[in-house]
Order: structure tokens, then C-alpha cells, then sequence
């Protein structure tokens, strides 16, 4: 037998689970190449305009896809999670949305929908989102365009910062159309997946 | 990256040399403990939720491969560095990925 001490050991290190789809079914890494990057920016640029406890304004906003989605059609029938996050192609969403893309069960399980939002406009969130899937699939969440009347979602609920983008936020609203988690995050950071759970597991108590 | 851990657990020859540990950036425990759940990966999989191995790294876009060969002496040199899945490099699949690694390691 050979003595382990005069063997070369190596290892793999394998980065992944950033962008988490990327992991396991290899987005292009050309895509990577597409995303903006932005730098550190304020944390916080906007003031609520709703409380938790408070009914969530009403909207309707058009999918990428086709259609328009409107929240009051989920009163009595869906807990909703709204995700605002700031721009198509920039880092971080880059990767909070895939994340979202594979815990879709999560959600199921708390009797949620997820509804993700921007202010870009349609043609450009389908060629994000596309590219986000690896150009298979896409999102199964509806992701809903806030571009005209320009950001006016994301202003009614005081998450549209100074310079046009909206905050990256989590919004968690109940069945009867109550407010009942938010999350303004800091735009240069990823809100943890286990608070939004948290918050989902809270709602039916 | 699962094919690939069976490809090195399957052979005997490389069974106990070869370790996969993949990391997490900008994943808290939670996220990286639901993905292996999600996924069935049977290495270790570590967060690295301040993104700190991820700096360290020199924040590398994922999926980026490192390979390190760990010398007998305790020193070690990292003998592969590339950003992109296996097929996006150019392998044909994990197996061949894994040979070119046990070329490169001095292995064969």
C-alpha cells in the first residue's frame, strides 16, 4: 500500500450557486458578460408610502409574455410576493431572480405567487429573463413591466428611487389583500431567501 | 458536477485523492442547504455569504472551476482556472473533464 503522504491530493473547487440556475444547468457565461456593472450605490433612496397592516395599493401591469396582471385577481384565491428589483441587467438581480426560478415549491408550499417587477420596459425583460434561463424555459413567476406611466407601481408604494430604478424590495401581501411583510433591501445586497420563507410561514397563523 | 463526483467515487484509483467542494457566493446557509436538498449534491457544499472566499477568488462570474493540487509537502498549486461548465470549455462531459484534471494533476 502506498502511504497517502507521498500522493498529490487536489481538490475541485467549484463556485456556483451565485446565480444558482448556473450551477447546475450552465447558463452561457457569454450572458455574464452582458451585465452592467453598476458599483456600490446608496442603500436606500426612497421613502414608503405603505405600512405593514395596510391594504396594498391596487395595480394592474402588463407581462412579459403577453397579458396583464392584476393583483386584486389574487384576493381570496393567493398569497402574493411582489419583488421589486431595480433594473434588467445589473448584478445582483442577475442572480436573485434565477434564485427564486428553482424554489418555486417553496412558495407552493405557503399557497404563494410571486410576482416580480421593474421599471424596464417589456422588450427588454424578455430578453433578460430569457437569457436568464440559459435560453431554455423561462421564469415561472410573471414578470411584470412598471415602464409607463414610468415607475407609477413602484412609486405608490414609495419604493421608486431618485434616479428612476426602483428599490430592490419585498413586498409580502395575504389573501385579504393585506400587507403583512416588507423588505426595502439595501439595492447592493440579495434579500435571503430564508426571511421571505419566514415571512410566507408566518401568514397562515 | 453530481456525474463528476460519481466518476471520481466510482474509481479506486481516485476515490481518496479527489475532493469536490463547491461554494456558495453570496449564499447564506439556508439558500445553500435547500439548493443541495433541490439538487441531491453528495459534496460539501459551503455558503459564502459575505462573499469573502468570493474576493479572495477574485470575484469570478460562475460557474468557475479551480483546480488545486495539494503536494505531499502541504504546499499547493492550482493547476486549473476557468470560468464555464464543462461543455461551455470545450469537455464533452464530466468524465472528460475529470481526465483532463487527473492529466494536469500528475495523476495518470
Amino acid at each position: 500500500m502506498r502511504m497517502r503522504g507521498t500522493l498529490a491530493w487536489w481538490i475541485i473547487l467549484w463556485l456556483g450557486v451565485v446565480c444558482w440556475t448556473s450551477a447546475l444547468q450552465a447558463q452561457a457565461p457569454e450572458f455574464k458578460e452582458s451585465i452592467y456593472k453598476v458599483g456600490k450605490l446608496k442603500p436606500r433612496d426612497s421613502v414608503l408610502k405603505v405600512k405593514v397592516g395596510e391594504r396594498a395599493p391596487d395595480f394592474t401591469l402588463p407581462a412579459v409574455g403577453g397579458g396583464k396582471v392584476l393583483l386584486g385577481d389574487y384576493l381570496g384565491k393567493k398569497n402574493v410576493v411582489i419583488s421589486f428589483v431595480p433594473a434588467a441587467w445589473t448584478p445582483v438581480c442577475s442572480d436573485q431572480w434565477p434564485g427564486y426560478n428553482i424554489v418555486k415549491d417553496l412558495f407552493d408550499q405557503n399557497d404563494a405567487v410571486l410576482l416580480g417587477i421593474t421599471v424596464d420596459n417589456i422588450p427588454t425583460l424578455y430578453a433578460w429573463t430569457t437569457q436568464m434561463c440559459g435560453g431554455e424555459g423561462k421564469l415561472w413567476f410573471p414578470v411584470l413591466s412598471d415602464f409607463w406611466p414610468h415607475g407609477a407601481v413602484a412609486d405608490k408604494y414609495g419604493v421608486l428611487r431618485s434616479d428612476g430604478v426602483s428599490e430592490r424590495a419585498i413586498f409580502v401581501i395575504d389573501k385579504k389583500g393585506g400587507i403583512r411583510y416588507i423588505d426595502v433591501h439595501d439595492i447592493n445586497d440579495r434579500p435571503r431567501l430564508e426571511d421571505i420563507v419566514g415571512a410566507l410561514g408566518k401568514l397562515n397563523k | 458536477m453530481n456525474e463528476l463526483y460519481q466518476a471520481i467515487e466510482k474509481n479506486p484509483d481516485l476515490k481518496d485523492k479527489v475532493k469536490v467542494i463547491g461554494i456558495g457566493a453570496g449564499n447564506s446557509v439556508y439558500e445553500v442547504e435547500v439548493f443541495k436538498k433541490k439538487y441531491d449534491v453528495p459534496f460539501p457544499l459551503l455558503p459564502d455569504q459575505d462573499l469573502s472566499v468570493h474576493k479572495t477568488l477574485g470575484e469570478v462570474r460562475t460557474p468557475y472551476f479551480i483546480g488545486v493540487k495539494i503536494n505531499p509537502d502541504g504546499t499547493h498549486k492550482v493547476i486549473y482556472s476557468k470560468l464555464g461548465g464543462f461543455s461551455q470549455v470545450g469537455f464533452k462531459d464530466a468524465g472528460a473533464f475529470l481526465a483532463a484534471m487527473v492529466k494536469l494533476a500528475g495523476l495518470s
